[in-house]
């Protein structure tokens, strides 16, 4: 799987021709962008707003109030904070097994490149629970961590793990196709000039696929900062400790305390919003630095 | 000699292959194989019987029920959106785009949120609804509802770039010819994007099936009424009835597993399918 797969803005596609005459010559327009926009007003839009109405009822005061109570503040930071972290760490091993994949041949390397879509087809629930029966300190993993005094299940690092999990597949399979098309020659040529394999990394490989990677750390962060179910299984769910920013929507919500947790909702979804375009204009430089090569 | 020697670059080579490999055995191999080992831990008929077990049943019936209205409802609006989108130039359509790839970015728990907030008790509609006596919230259409918006960019996301890609010449010409547009559509454009289609339906599927943020917002979690399958698993799970939870997951497990040789498949014979990919989970 080397062939370009990382997501091209739509909106940059092939531009589409009308007809010589100016006039649209497929039929349909108006009934399918009419089913569009509806669909998507009905389903997506009205709703979507219905939180942020919600949380200008609420009020700028209370909002903040509701925000930056010590619990939910902790529940953000922690949200925030882990899937940073799990993206970073992923960038660093996205880029390594993407390296072994699109570089090196070895018995069951189809397989391995097809398990990495795993998370994207894997239930949440499934993740969660499996994660968990893994990493607790009776599981296969977690027994071989617990001699060194390492507890994953129940703790941040849990949390970690879980959010891992999720956005792997988001840094391996940007940065695939980028590696695959890297120039080798340019590497053997460094080489040739006398740079120490390092060498050839920091200054020829990484400053080529840089774009890519923070693509890819940006889209599994984002993806990572939402994440439910796989999480709640493995994190223990204790307050200000293990509790993330969607649980804590949950809890305000099973207390019926619907304009506290629509609050939060807001919080979240706008740094969402803000991410989906820096994202997307992350996209763009790394289009464009591949085309220029 | 300019080159170092070989012997380290050869064992630094596979020293990251060790890592790369370790490193996705741990996080993503191993969490596979320990579902079916734990559902299968009281031997096989511990396995069935929890599945044989009328909840869990009752589970999958209601799973297979909101996928098979959410997904036929998906397409419709893919195949829509993908034609107005890729065939056509208009304003506002990169805005367009941009909402409709809206629900990968939202959190699955805000999915269900938001719909609480509309038909909930206390929500825009709520008292209408209560008092013509119809329940969306803690029902399932409530779940449908919330499963419908988190699956919704699945097949509009796939189709777009594939048809993009396409142009429009084929359908011109088939115009042209005297072909009215739906005999166009019918004939000329569905068999040229029928794999992209399935591989989106396939995704979109599978996210239907597996939704568990969102649809525990708006289910309720009323055994036998309002638990899909994936809400089953948390509730077998936090009663300590490990086999249980274990084999729920090992049905949608083997239904991931499903679908993803299903895919990768269609991505060996048909390369041209993996561009639209890359949001899609």
């Amino acid at each position: 799987m080397s062939t370009p797969a990382v997501a091209i803005p739509l909106a940059d596609g092939p531009t589409k021709r009308r007809s010589r005459s100016g006039f649209r010559v497929l039929p349909g327009f108006g009934l399918t962008l009419g089913c569009t926009i509806t669909y998507v007003s009905l389903l997506v839009l009205v709703p979507l707003s219905a939180a942020f109405v919600r949380t200008a009822e609420l009020g700028p005061r209370k909002f903040l109030q509701v925000v930056t109570t010590p619990r939910v503040l902790a529940s953000l930071e922690l949200s925030f904070g882990a899937s940073l972290l799990a993206a970073v760490i992923n960038g660093v091993f996205g880029f390594i097994i993407a390296w072994a994949l699109v570089r090196q041949r070895f018995p069951g390397r189809r397989l391995f490149d097809a398990i990495i879509d795993l998370p994207f087809a894997l239930p949440t629930a499934v993740a969660g629970i499996a994660l968990t029966a893994l990493y607790a300190p009776n599981g296969w993993i977690g027994q071989l961590l617990a001699p060194w005094g390492i507890k994953v299940a129940y703790t941040r690092l849990g949390v970690v793990v879980a959010l891992a999990f999720v956005s792997l597949p988001f840094i391996v399979r940007t940065l695939q196709p980028v590696l695959g098309e890297l120039d080798r020659e340019v590497e053997r040529a460094a080489e040739t000039l006398g740079a120490s394999r390092l060498q050839t990394l920091m200054w020829v490989v990484l400053p080529s696929v840089w774009p890519a990677l923070l693509t890819g750390i940006a889209l599994g962060f984002s993806r990572a900062v939402g994440e439910y179910g796989s999480v709640i299984f493995i994190a223990g769910n204790i307050p200000k400790v293990t509790e993330i920013a969607p649980l804590m929507i949950m809890t305000k919500l099973e207390q019926y305390q619907y304009s506290q947790a629509t609050a939060i909702a807001v919080v979240m979804l706008v740094s969402s919003f803000a991410l989906m375009l820096g994202i997307n204009g992350l996209q763009i430089w790394a289009q464009g630095r591949r085309r220029a090569r | 000699m300019i080159r170092q020697s070989q012997i380290p670059e050869e064992l630094g080579r596979y020293a990251l292959l060790i890592v790369a490999l370790l490193y996705l055995s741990g996080l993503v191999a191993l969490p596979l194989v320990v579902v079916f080992v734990e559902a299968f831990a009281k031997g096989i008929f511990a396995y069935l019987n929890s599945l044989l077990d009328p909840y869990a049943l009752a589970a999958m019936k209601l799973t297979l029920l909101t996928a098979a209205i959410s997904v036929p409802l998906n397409l419709v609006f893919g195949i829509a959106a993908a034609w107005a989108i890729a065939k056509f130039e208009f304003r506002g359509k990169s805005a367009l785009t941009t909402l409709i790839d809206l629900p990968f970015a939202v959190s699955p728990v805000i999915s269900g949120l938001i719909y609480v907030l509309i038909f909930g008790a206390n929500g825009w509609f709520g008292p209408w609804l209560a008092e013509h006596n119809i329940h969306i919230i803690f029902a399932v259409p409530g779940i449908i509802l919330a499963t419908m918006f988190v699956t919704s960019p699945f097949v509009a996301r796939e189709l777009i770039p594939l048809m993009q890609s396409q142009g429009n010449d084929e359908e011109e010409t088939a115009l042209s010819l005297g072909a009215s547009g739906w005999q166009c559509f019918w004939l000329v454009t569905l068999p040229n994007i029928r794999w992209g289609l399935l591989s989106g339906v396939l995704l979109c599927n599978a996210r239907a099936m597996g939704e568990f943020g969102a649809v525990s917002v708006v289910s309720g979690h009323i055994r036998g009424l309002t638990n899909t399958l994936p809400l089953h698993i948390e509730i077998l799970n936090s009663e300590y009835n490990y086999v249980g939870a274990f084999a729920s997951a090992s049905i949608l497990a083997m239904l991931a597993l499903v679908t993803l040789i299903a895919k990768t498949l269609l991505e060996m014979r048909h390369p041209e399918l993996r561009a639209g990919q890359m949001r899609a989970a």
